[in-house]
């Protein structure tokens, strides 16, 4: 089974990589770059926890193999924040509206409303609740989740600056 | 949930692809997003020697309205179909299938070509395929052919295509005059498969009579299903008159073979299914009827 070279840019950064056809992007991007932010629930695209930014759009990173993203323009959770560590403004939202326990699925919600919002600046609590339909919590009961998007909702400015490649 | 080894090939034509799938045989298959292939890979539910790509293969996505038709190409996202105007006027049907096909994430990668070859019974799309006669066009080393929608669903996971053709591109006629349509489906949460659903589009004439008809099931059988007993029934009656419980208990009664697991025994999903088709009918009706 031979391995392929890809070339990726990965929040920001070019990353050139061989590797076997079957390893999927969310392996890639822990192993291979060592960015464990993007985090692994159930690897058959159910958790949404591996939730990543392909050429600006959300998508589950164990859905895609490493080699289909050749080319392409990663964001990872990493890759949100700004460059000073400074938390976006749906970062922001999820730590003052307690979006998060255990923190585990926390990245692919972060990385998934982030996107959803770029996409709907002015979102209904039905079209909310609809955009975070995709990705599992365990621990909030998904109320200072929905709290927080709303929250980062009305901050419209700032959230387009982190939605962007 | 590490697929097995495979070997990776990324064909820049469609006689590329298939020529590829021709040498290949049986352990090959094309992927495009990938969105229900993978999975399957993961749980090791299909494993296969190789994957044939088409990501880079021109000619195979994009949207185009033809004379009493929409082309789609079958490499065309859900999430482009999703925000496509032409495809919410042309064929409301589709646009208001779209969003009930898993979640965002999924309808950024998943595709229309993918939906349909893959062939779950419990799948919005082919519903809607079957339910207004769309066409689907594939192309082999031997040529390119048409299939109709109702000739392309042969079982579970199960098609008309061959190991070595390829699903290029879907020609669904467009509907004028006054017309309604709807999707209904249940499931037990936002996303997943549905247990029973129904996709219905209706016509009637001047007179408010029922002059055309389409009624695709899903969930309710090994393919979606045409609900042809439903249909003939209702065809010249004033829309008015008819009662939409009615439609739901005709479609149901020919029903053979109900899939019956854990989610749902085969009546509850009868059950179901005969409240899901009333609903959508009820909903078609009222739009043609206003328009």
């Amino acid at each position: 089974m031979p391995e392929v070279q890809i070339r990726v840019m990965v929040n920001g950064r070019p990353r050139t990589a061989t590797v076997p056809p079957r390893l999927t992007l969310a392996d890639f991007l822990r192993e291979h770059c060592r960015l464990t932010g993007t985090h692994l629930g159930c690897e058959h695209g159910v958790c949404g926890a591996c939730s990543v930014l392909l050429d600006g759009e959300a998508v589950r990173a164990c859905l895609v193999f490493a080699v289909q993203a050749d080319g392409a323009e990663i964001t990872t959770v990493e890759g949100i924040a700004a460059a000073d560590g400074e938390l976006s403004p749906v970062q922001a939202a999820f730590r003052e509206h307690h979006g998060l326990q255990c923190g585990f699925c926390t990245p692919g919600f972060v990385v998934s409303v982030t996107a959803f919002l770029r996409d709907n600046p002015d979102p209904t609590d039905e079209q909310i609740r609809d955009g975070l339909s995709g990705n599992l919590c365990r621990c909030t009961g998904y109320q200072g989740i929905i709290e927080a998007v709303r929250a980062a909702a009305e901050r419209p400015a700032e959230h387009t600056r982190t939605a962007g490649t | 949930m590490k697929p097995a080894a495979f070997d990776y090939h990324v064909p820049s034509t469609a006689a590329e692809a298939v020529s590829l799938l021709a040498e290949l045989g049986e352990d090959a298959k094309a992927i495009a997003g990938g969105q229900s292939l993978v999975p399957m890979l993961a749980l090791r539910l299909a494993v296969l020697e190789h994957l044939v790509d088409l990501r880079r293969v021109e000619g195979m996505r994009g949207i185009e309205r033809r004379d009493g038709s929409l082309w789609i190409g079958a490499g065309t996202t859900q999430a482009a179909i999703e925000r496509d105007a032409e495809v919410a006027s042309a064929v409301p049907l589709l646009a208001r299938a779209t969003p009930l096909i898993g979640h965002f994430q999924i309808r950024n990668r998943g595709t229309i070509g993918g939906s349909l070859a893959h062939a779950d019974s419990a799948a919005e799309y082919p519903a809607v395929a079957v339910a207004l006669d769309a066409r689907l066009e594939v192309l082999s080393p031997r040529g390119a052919r048409t299939v109709p929608a109702g000739e392309f669903f042969h079982g579970i996971y199960s098609t008309a295509l061959e190991a070595d053709e390829l699903l290029t591109g879907i020609d669904i006629p467009v509907w004028d005059g006054r017309c309604g349509f709807a999707i209904e489906e249940f499931a037990r949460r936002a996303g997943d498969f549905a247990i029973a659903g129904a996709a219905v589009a209706v016509q009637v004439d001047g007179d408010g009579k029922v002059s055309r008809c389409g009624i695709g099931l899903l969930g309710l059988g090994s393919t979606p299903l045409r609900a042809v007993k439903a249909e003939a029934a209702v065809l010249g009656s004033p829309a008015a008159d008819v009662a939409p419980a009615d439609v739901g208990d005709t479609a149901m009664a020919t029903l053979e073979s109900v899939p019956s697991d854990l989610h749902a025994s085969a009546d509850y999903r009868k059950h179901v299914g005969a409240v899901i088709v009333a609903r959508s009918w009820q909903r078609a009706v009222r739009e043609a009827t206003d328009a």
